[in-house]
Parts: C-alpha cells; sequence; structure tokens
C-alpha cells in the first residue's frame, strides 16, 4: 500500500475507505466547513506550523524521548521493548499535542471560547492548560462517574481556570459527555470552538487529529534510527478513540512495520462489559462519523466497560476502522486484569508509573514480546502517566 | 397536506411525540388524540441512545422509551395502529444509526408499509444523504432536510436540492426545547428558503406557545411543537390523552 493512499487520506468527503464522513446536525455545517478550509490553510501555513513547533518544543516539552525498558524486556522474555515516552509531556499525556494545535486553530478562527469532552481527564486538563496560557474560556464536559474515579484531573482543569460541567445522562461516561459536549457546541457554535480529545468526530477532525498527534510517530521513527540503526519490527499502541495510536502510526504507514492497536477487553469480550468497538462492533454512526461501534441489534448505542476511563468509549476513530479493514493495522485486546499487572510490572521494574490506559498497549507488548526473536524491537507508545489512576489502582486491590 | 392548508391560507401545526412515551400502547391514541385536536400532521420520533440535537425533554422521553424496551420494530407497528385510527399524515424523526441498523431499504420499505409518509434524520447532511434518498425515494417516502440559522446559502441550497416533502427550518441556533420567545431572526430565513424552493417551509425548535404560532401566521407553511407537547404529557402522564387534547387545543383554538 502507497504512503499517499494513506497518508493523503481522507478523499474530499472526509472518508477513510468507507469509513469517516460528517453526520452532524445542519446547525454545525457551516462551522465545521470553517474549520476544514482553516485547517487546510494552517497546514499550508509556515507561521503556524513555526508556532505548533515552537510551543511544543518550549511548552509541551519535546521532543519526549525513546527508551529501552532493559528490565521489563528481561521480564517478558524475547525482544527488546522501547518505550515513547509520551507521559514526559507538559500535562502528563500525549494530549497536550492536539490540545495546542487546536488551540492555535481557533485563534486563527477568532473563535474566544473552547469546549471539550473527557474521559480520563487528561484530554481535558491539556486543553484547559493552553487554554490558560492564551487567556481563552475553557468548559470541559465529564461524566460524573468519571469525575468521580478521576478526581484529581478535576480539581486541575478548576485550578487552571476550566469550568467543569458534570455530564449525568446515559453512561455518565465519555460518550455522553461527548453528547454534551456537542449540544454546547450546537448552541455556541458562533464563539465557540469544540476540541475533540481523540481522532473521532466529523470531518476534519480525525485528519486533524492525526497530523498534530503524529508528532509522536514522526520523533520516535527518527530516535529509533539514530539509537539503534533500525526501524522497530512492531508499533504497539492502545486504542479508545485511538489518537495516540494514529499519531505513533501514520509515519510508519510506508514501513516493513507492524502496527498493532490495542482495545480494552474489560472483563473479557464475552462478558459484555468492555470498549473494544474494532473486535466486537460493527460499522454505524456515533458523534459525526461512520466507523466500528458497539451497538445493539436496533442500533442503540451500548454501555461500555473499561477499568481506564480513556478507553471506555464505544466508538473508534475511522481511520482505525480503514486500517483494521486494509489489514494495515491489527487490533488486539487486553482485560483490565491484564493492564493492573502492566502497570505494576511497568512501575516496579522501570521506576515508570505508566497511565492504565497506556499499561494496555504494555501488557499486550509483553505478551508479544515473548514470541519474537531477541533481535526484534517492540515499540510501545507510553501515552500518559499513571498518577492520575492511584485511585482505581488501590481500588482494585482491595477488590 | 400543505397544498390545501396554503389554499386556506393556514399555517399547519405539527405534533411531535416520542414513539412510547409515555407508554407504548398509548402511542396509537395519542396520535389520534393530537390529530382530533388539530395536528395537521404528526412526527413520531423513534428514540435513539445518543440525540445530540435534543434537549433535556426529548433527551428524558427517549432515555424512559428506551429502558422500557421500545425498538424500530415497535415504532412501525405503532405506526401501523395509528394509521388504521386516523388519516393524519405521518413522519418518522430518528437518528441515523437506527435506520443503517435495521437496513436502509427494509425501514424505508416497512416506515410505507406502516402508513408512514416521511421522515427526519437530524443527523444526515444532504452531503451523506445518496443512499437514503435513493432508497427512500423507491420506497414512496419522503425525506425532510433542515436549514438552520447558521446555514450558508450553499448549505440551504443543498437541503431544498435534497429534500422532498418540506423543508425544515430550524428557529433556534441550538438542540430542542421550548423556549419562552420565537427568534425573529426566522422570519427572513424563511424568506431566503423560498428563494430556493416551492416546498413547505415548516419551523421547528422551541415552539411552544400560542403567540410563536402567530407569528409565524401567513409566513411559514407550518410549525412543529415538541418538548413542549410533552412537557405538558409528563405534567399527568397517567392522563397523556387528555393532556394531548388541552394542549394543543391551548396552543391553537379550533377555528
Amino acid at each position: 500500500m502507497s504512503r499517499g493512499a494513506l497518508v493523503k487520506g481522507p478523499d474530499a468527503r472526509g472518508r477513510f475507505g468507507g469509513y469517516g464522513g460528517r453526520f452532524i446536525p445542519e446547525t454545525l455545517m457551516a462551522a465545521v466547513e470553517e474549520l476544514e478550509v482553516a485547517f487546510d490553510a494552517a497546514q499550508r501555513d509556515d507561521g503556524f506550523r513555526r508556532d505548533f513547533e515552537s510551543l511544543s518544543r518550549t511548552f509541551s516539552g519535546r521532543p519526549t524521548p525513546i527508551y529501552r525498558a532493559d528490565r521489563l524486556s528481561q521480564r517478558a522474555g524475547g525482544a527488546t521493548l522501547w518505550l515513547k515516552r509520551e507521559d514526559l509531556c507538559h500535562t502528563g499525556a500525549h494530549k497536550i499535542n492536539n490540545a495546542l494545535g487546536q488551540v492555535l486553530l481557533a485563534r486563527r478562527m477568532g473563535k474566544r471560547r473552547i469546549i471539550a469532552e473527557t474521559g480520563a481527564g487528561q484530554h481535558g486538563v491539556a486543553v484547559a492548560t493552553v487554554c490558560a496560557k492564551f487567556g481563552l474560556d475553557s468548559e470541559v464536559y465529564m461524566g460524573v462517574d468519571d469525575m468521580a474515579r478521576q478526581a484529581i484531573n478535576v480539581d486541575k482543569m478548576r485550578l487552571l481556570g476550566a469550568t467543569v460541567t458534570p455530564v449525568d445522562s446515559g453512561s455518565k461516561t465519555l460518550k455522553d459527555a461527548t453528547n454534551e459536549a456537542i449540544r454546547d457546541w450546537v448552541t455556541n457554535v458562533r464563539t465557540t470552538h469544540y476540541i475533540i480529545g481523540s481522532a473521532v468526530g466529523p470531518h476534519p477532525y480525525p485528519v486533524m487529529v492525526r497530523e498534530f498527534q503524529s508528532v509522536i510517530g514522526r520523533e520516535a521513527r527518527d530516535q529509533m534510527l539514530a539509537e539503534t540503526g533500525r526501524l522497530p519490527t512492531v508499533v504497539v499502541a492502545c486504542v479508545g478513540g485511538g489518537s495516540n495510536a494514529i499519531g505513533i502510526f501514520a509515519p510508519f504507514y510506508d514501513d516493513p512495520v507492524r502496527l498493532i492497536g490495542v482495545e480494552a477487553a474489560g472483563r473479557g469480550l464475552r462478558s459484555g462489559a468492555h470498549a473494544a468497538s474494532i473486535l466486537a462492533g460493527r460499522p454505524g454512526v456515533l458523534h459525526g462519523s461512520f466507523s466500528y461501534l458497539l451497538q445493539d441489534g436496533d442500533g442503540q448505542v451500548l454501555a461500555t466497560h473499561s477499568i481506564s476511563a480513556g478507553l471506555d468509549y464505544p466508538g473508534v476513530g475511522p481511520e482505525h476502522a480503514f486500517l483494521h479493514d486494509a489489514r494495515r493495522a491489527e487490533y488486539v485486546s487486553v482485560t483490565d486484569q491484564q493492564a493492573l499487572s502492566a502497570f505494576h510490572e511497568t512501575s516496579r521494574l522501570e521506576g515508570i508509573i505508566p497511565a492504565l490506559e497506556s499499561s494496555h498497549a504494555i501488557a499486550y507488548a509483553m505478551t508479544l514480546a515473548a514470541e519474537l526473536a531477541t533481535d526484534d524491537i517492540v515499540l510501545i507508545n507510553l501515552s500518559g502517566r499513571g498518577d492520575k489512576d492511584l485511585d482505581i489502582v488501590r481500588g482494585a486491590a482491595g477488590v | 397536506m400543505f397544498a390545501r392548508l396554503r389554499a386556506e391560507r393556514r399555517l399547519a401545526l405539527i405534533a411531535y411525540l416520542t414513539v412510547g412515551y409515555p407508554k407504548l400502547a398509548l402511542t396509537p391514541a395519542l396520535v389520534e388524540a393530537a390529530a382530533g385536536a388539530g395536528a395537521e400532521a404528526i412526527e413520531l420520533g423513534i428514540p435513539f441512545s445518543d440525540p445530540l440535537a435534543d434537549g433535556r425533554t426529548i433527551q428524558a422521553t427517549s432515555q424512559l422509551a428506551l429502558k422500557a424496551g421500545v425498538t424500530v420494530a415497535h415504532a412501525l407497528e405503532a405506526a401501523k395502529a395509528a394509521r388504521a385510527r386516523t388519516e393524519v399524515p405521518l413522519l418518522f424523526m430518528t437518528y441515523l444509526n437506527p435506520i443503517l441498523a435495521f437496513g436502509l431499504d427494509r425501514f424505508c420499505r416497512a416506515a410505507h408499509e406502516a402508513g408512514v409518509d416521511g421522515l427526519i434524520v437530524p443527523d444526515l447532511p444532504p452531503t451523506e444523504s445518496a443512499d437514503l434518498r435513493k432508497t427512500a425515494d423507491n420506497a414512496g417516502v419522503d425525506l425532510v432536510f433542515f436549514v438552520a440559522p447558521t446555514s450558508s446559502e450553499a448549505g440551504i441550497e443543498a437541503a431544498c436540492r435534497a429534500a422532498t416533502g418540506f423543508i425544515y427550518c430550524i428557529a433556534v441556533t441550538g438542540v430542542t426545547g421550548a423556549r419562552a420567545q420565537l427568534d425573529p431572526a426566522v422570519l427572513p430565513l424563511i424568506q431566503l428558503v423560498r428563494r430556493h424552493t416551492a416546498l413547505p417551509v415548516v419551523v421547528g425548535f422551541g415552539i411552544s406557545r400560542p403567540e410563536h404560532l402567530a407569528a409565524l401566521e401567513g409566513k411559514a407553511d407550518g410549525a412543529i411543537v415538541a418538548s413542549a407537547l410533552l412537557d405538558a404529557i409528563a405534567q399527568g402522564p397517567d392522563d397523556a390523552t387528555a393532556r394531548v387534547r388541552e394542549f394543543l387545543t391551548g396552543l391553537r383554538p379550533p377555528p
């Protein structure tokens, strides 16, 4: 498959293969078209790129290093594990890359108010942070269940000056926070830019989020070549909506490198309590795009479960749906328990406390490494740090 | 429907009901009651788990209906039962995913067989509508499109080109839900739409009071009342048919 076919995608209608598109109320159409025009212009504008790169360096702390996890590799037995340290970004996760890019874009469009949805709170904190830096109003929608399990991030957002609005409808998690953010946007679209936190939503969001996040893969690719003289055998990343995964995958599309996305199997795919959209869902429309979706036979969106709030979402970015069908990427799943084990092992063996989301990628990579040869390299996107998860981990230990 | 009303120079009143609210068994009777109380068409909302264009009221009625187990098949049965009781035009309103899950072709044919005249799908813009337009057309079901206060001229043109039945003119920048005021900016929007189409123009979102209808009389071809009607039912769900009659006759006294 040619690099152009994938990396230059989506097509003019925002389709990756058959996936993606723009399924939104008419009230939002003009705003989304304006966003597409502004994004296209920004991409061609050297000034915009310079601002994004300069702030990525001085504010977000890029480039993040790659790190050879020797003791974790030894424990897994087999291939060598490397970690792309997105946990070292300002605010503790890759989410800042997208928040920064979209806030710069919102400023270009003259929008002074920013809204966002958040699950784990990492995207919300990143948005609140960049808005504080630029003096913009921000309002973050968060499910009440997520506010309880990620309370530290709620405190951080408020400290940064954001309004955190509880969402108590439906599942009280990320899906319903997204519904509520979209309703706010429908109402305030003239003054407000909506920063979607993952590679989901109507065109141009999935491609825009990929472009802002692909700094992860570009850096990692160069760093692997510099450190090891070769490309990794496999790249592994967790997938909820899929922004950290698409960000590290995209720059490797043209290379002979396996790409593996790890979905949340929760209490197991057969339990029904999981968030594995690609493995257990079928295509449908939610939040503006056509992609794999966990739904019942009647097209109603199903409740999901994952120990990690950031993966607890019934949909997935349309580009992942395409990569899956085109067999350019493989999708697997990891349970809550497996992720917890990886969380503890990474903490103890490497001195790095990973986010529960990223722990899914680590868990799968360790299983995979055991099946590979000793000279193989597995690059894991360590998308965020785990301090936010200490309450959950403490609770899980007591169960 | 609209031709006759236009000849009479009257605004058509369209009543929205969520299928299965307050109870599935009541839906056909509520349709009949609404028609008897002056509604010239009925919009039947098929509940969806994630109604992102809807405000609190329709979110709540949809959630209740879904909790009670209401399905697309139930909505088709309810429409059929309503059609057996009254000749009033019926429209389905639902989001795209339940239609996709049922199958576009199967859904449109079943809707037609149940006596449904048109479809309204708020998360389907004209640009994504080619497949459903074709299947709805084949089945003989109208497909309505929206214009909003934020629509570009090109967006209005696209809606007018794609629509059959009527154009749904959104009165507010926002989600559904009763509002105290009708934004007068809707009147020039109606005029703008008329430059692009001969189809009837129907106004919805926020319509809840007699003075809203009075302001649209002679300007629009119809007005949709949804959340305010459901709010009225919620005041006394045990006596829902009486509530529907009372609210609609209060909204516009019979001529």
